[in-house]
């Protein structure tokens, strides 16, 4: 593991040039573009103020004859990273070769917590038809290239691994939702956590089934160790129960938690966590969803059905097929818009999940995070747009 | 296919006698191509324009740097500069804000994000071009690209002595191009007739005023501090670059609208225009000029203004491949397809902006360049 913690890379530029690059003047002289428009075409790994990365290496984690492998990528941020925080996730943008279009998921570091311009690692599981994951964990080689965001999200640890603060700690995950956790576990161990002050850390992850199980030998090792670490893993269908909870943690409901996972695994364990009378949820919960709900698209020829959510002013109607933008007004909405053609862009919006139909080619996409003219646009089935 | 035609004479001269029903089969096939060169794009598209960018930075690198050779060095960093400001402007900017890379996902390209090195602000331009010039191309009285609310280019603009100055203004404004272009939005001449209110554009100065202080300090203070003792010759050097780069774009966008044969629109007449009607007042409203290679790139392919109206957001370097099927339309629906080369077009614009100086003018429809009559066996060709 101790590829993981590699010690902090100076970038390619020292922090007089840095400074320099980020400085007023530097943006004066390259206005309107940008420092990073004119270093970008030199080399993709200098940058003032966006965020890069290069492949360091590819790790296959499983044994392979599945049919959703899992790789953990090492990744060599520019200076420009800022580090991350356990539990943290970046988004990640890949030109799929071949269409070069840039699509953008959000990924959960896996390894401890970075400092600034430090490597981290990345583990994706390759969904069947996934298009990002499948590219990143079957083709991505050492030297692709990533664009990132910062570290964000707020599903953290708090604890400061010096001095713990709180009695215990629980991660309970599910398949790929073992990533921010096991960043969480790594980040303690590493910074010298240990529970013999009645600190626990509980670990219970559930997997499909053994060879499926990603970190297994590490999970073994923290098992063995001395560490105040209890790891329980279950497979296929040793589902969770709130019996066995409450054998494992007693006092679950009061213990800080954090809950990653597939959706049956997150409705079992809010359950559990729900007050027995007043159906409150715990606040010691945290959960952090990888997947939106996705929504169903109408099969091509059938009529459109689903709901239209306006998540911004949290207006709703029936998908009528008729464009997002009169969809909108009718609802009393005023979007911006121009044209009402697709030639202006006026009314540009993002479409944060679910399916939708340009109405002048036919065409329907259901990525997340798109850019859409609500004009030329209609919900084809569920979907949220952020206005 | 019935014979019928329009129900307003005037608009079936002007549509060159097609039938409703022929203007919806023109809709249907410019919309199939359309289609066609949609599902297309992908790596090409995306490795041009990057080539296109990286030869622009060089470009601009050269001719900053070249500005610190005293004597020799003036001359090529001016052209350098220029050559540089003319790509970032045309076939990069006016390109990439109109959302034609906007597929890439790329923010570097997207249409929200960018903006060119001219004191116009992206955002403003992207409401006066993208939407009202665009939407509403040459409709006198809703298009403001129609001389610019400065010149009068169209007999269906009232005359006025004012007008007498037209070769004037068209000169000032051509010197002048960037700045027109920024204060068009402002839309003075709306002032001064009492259409509009002062008050209107104060939303638009802060916006002005930042992009405007920012293209002044970096062409006229720093990179002329930069280097020194010769800041006066790199303070002059900026300033014909810019000069360089506004007669060429005014010159390529009045052969792209104002040249002989390029019909304008009333409101009247396109009140309730359909989806081929509009294609079909694009192609009567633009014109082309013909050229190589590099016109197309040094044009940001408005060399292909027709193409460019039909199909705004498709990506500027597909124009040359579709303007062949275009002009192939034109012929089978008895269209013009207005094209020349550029001294032809700038003569014909120059003679127009002469002319309308004086009161009067024809209201003349387009020439008829195809077959006379649009027969069934034509369109089936
Ligand atoms: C905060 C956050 C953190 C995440 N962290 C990780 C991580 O550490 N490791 C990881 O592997 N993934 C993680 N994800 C999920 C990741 O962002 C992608 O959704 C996933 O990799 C699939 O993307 P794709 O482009 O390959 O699939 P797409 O091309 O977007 O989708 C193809 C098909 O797969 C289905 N699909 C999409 N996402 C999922 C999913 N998560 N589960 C099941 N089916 C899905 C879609 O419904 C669709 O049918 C995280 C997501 C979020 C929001
Ligand atoms: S309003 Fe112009 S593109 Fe939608």
């Amino acid at each position: 593991m101790s590829a993981l913690i590699s010690p902090p890379v100076s970038g390619g530029a020292g922090p007089l040039v840095g400074r320099l690059l980020r400085s007023r003047l530097a943006a004066a002289l390259t206005t309107p573009h940008g420092v990073d428009r004119y270093l970008e075409r030199l080399n993709p790994m200098w940058a003032a103020h966006e965020v890069r990365a290069r492949v360091v290496s590819v790790h296959r984690e499983t044994s392979g004859t599945d049919s959703a492998p899992v790789a953990t990528l090492t990744l060599q941020p520019t200076s420009t990273w800022r580090g991350h925080r356990a539990g943290q996730h970046v988004l990640v943008g890949v030109e799929l070769p071949g269409s070069a279009k840039r699509h953008t998921r959000a990924f959960s570091i896996s390894s401890a917590a970075s400092a600034p311009g430090e490597r981290f690692t990345l583990t994706i599981r390759a969904h069947v038809e996934g298009q990002v994951s499948s590219y990143l964990v079957r083709e991505a080689q050492p030297g692709t290239l990533l664009h990132l965001s910062q570290a964000q999200g707020e599903f953290t640890l708090v604890e400061s691994p010096a001095t713990p603060t709180i009695s215990r700690l629980l991660f309970i995950t599910g398949g790929s939702g073992i990533t921010p956790a096991m960043s969480m576990v790594r980040t303690l161990l590493r910074d010298g956590y240990d529970g013999h002050a009645g600190r626990k850390v509980t670990f219970l992850h559930f997997a499909r089934s053994p060879e499926d199980q990603i970190f297994a030998d590490e999970l073994a090792a923290i098992a063995a160790a001395d560490n105040g670490v209890d790891v329980h893993l279950r497979y296929g269908d040793q589902l969770f129960s709130e019996f066995e909870l409450r054998r494992l943690v007693p006092d679950f409901r009061d213990t800080d938690t954090w809950l990653c996972g597939p959706a049956g695994l997150v409705e079992l364990v809010k359950n559990a966590y729900a007050d027995p009378a007043s159906r409150e949820l715990s606040p010691r919960l945290r959960m952090e969803f990888f997947k939106p709900a996705v929504a169903r698209a109408a099969a091509p020829g059938e009529e459109v059905a689903g709901e239209v959510s306006f998540t911004r002013s949290g207006a709703t109607a029936a998908a009528t097929g008729a464009s997002l933008l009169e969809q909108a007004e009718e609802l009393g909405l005023k979007p911006e818009f121009g044209c009402r053609m697709g030639i202006c862009f006026s009314c540009t919006r993002t479409k944060t999940a679910g399916t939708v139909r340009n109405v002048l080619t036919g065409e329907e996409s259901s990525l997340p995070d798109e850019e859409i003219r609500i004009c030329v646009t209609a919900a084809a089935g569920d979907c949220h747009i952020d206005l | 296919m019935s014979t019928e035609t329009l129900s307003t004479p005037l608009a079936d001269e002007k549509y060159h006698g097609l039938t409703a029903e022929q203007i919806e089969q023109l809709g249907t096939e410019l919309d199939a191509l359309r289609q066609r060169v949609l599902a297309d794009l992908g790596e090409a598209d995306a490795a041009y324009l990057r080539k296109v960018v990286t030869t622009q930075r060089k470009m601009e690198i050269a001719g900053r740097a070249l500005f610190y050779l005293p004597v020799v060095g003036w001359l090529p960093a001016v052209a350098c500069l220029s050559v540089s400001k003319i790509l970032d402007n045309m076939e990069i900017g006016h390109n990439v804000m109109h959302g034609q890379y906007d597929f890439l996902g790329d923010p570097a390209f997207n249409s929200r994000m960018f903006d060119w090195d001219t004191v116009c602000p992206g955002e403003q331009w992207k409401y006066s071009h993208n939407y009202i010039h665009h939407t509403f191309t040459n409709i006198v009285g809703k298009d403001r690209d129609v001389g610019y609310g400065i010149l009068r280019m169209d007999p269906d603009q009232k005359w006025h002595p004012y007008y007498l100055g037209n070769p004037l203004y068209a000169f000032l404004l051509m010197t002048f191009f960037e700045w027109g272009v920024a204060l068009h939005d402002l839309e003075v001449e709306n002032i001064v007739s009492g259409k509009r209110k002062l008050s209107d554009n104060k939303p638009l100065y802060p916006g002005l005023i930042r992009k405007i202080r920012r293209q002044a300090v970096k062409d006229y203070v720093l990179f002329p501090a930069l280097t020194g003792p010769l800041f006066p010759l790199t303070f002059a050097g900026n300033a014909v670059a810019n000069l360089v780069r506004n007669v060429w774009a005014f010159n390529i966008i009045f052969c792209g609208h104002f040249p002989a044969g390029v019909a304008s629109f009333s409101e009247e007449e396109t009140a309730n225009e359909t989806r081929g009607h509009w294609y079909l007042r694009q192609m009567l409203g633009s014109a082309n000029i013909k050229g190589g290679k590099l016109m197309h790139l040094m044009s940001g392919n408005l060399s292909h203004q027709i193409e460019h109206h039909l199909f705004p957001d498709l990506p500027a370097r597909r124009y040359p491949e579709l303007a062949v099927e275009v002009q192939e339309i034109c012929e089978r629906y008895g269209l013009p397809y207005n094209t020349g080369r550029l001294h032809q077009q700038l003569w014909s614009v120059f003679k127009k902006i002469c002319r309308y100086s004086l009161p009067g003018g024809d209201a003349k429809v387009a020439p008829v360049r195809g077959p006379g009559t649009v027969t069934e066996d034509s369109l089936a060709a």
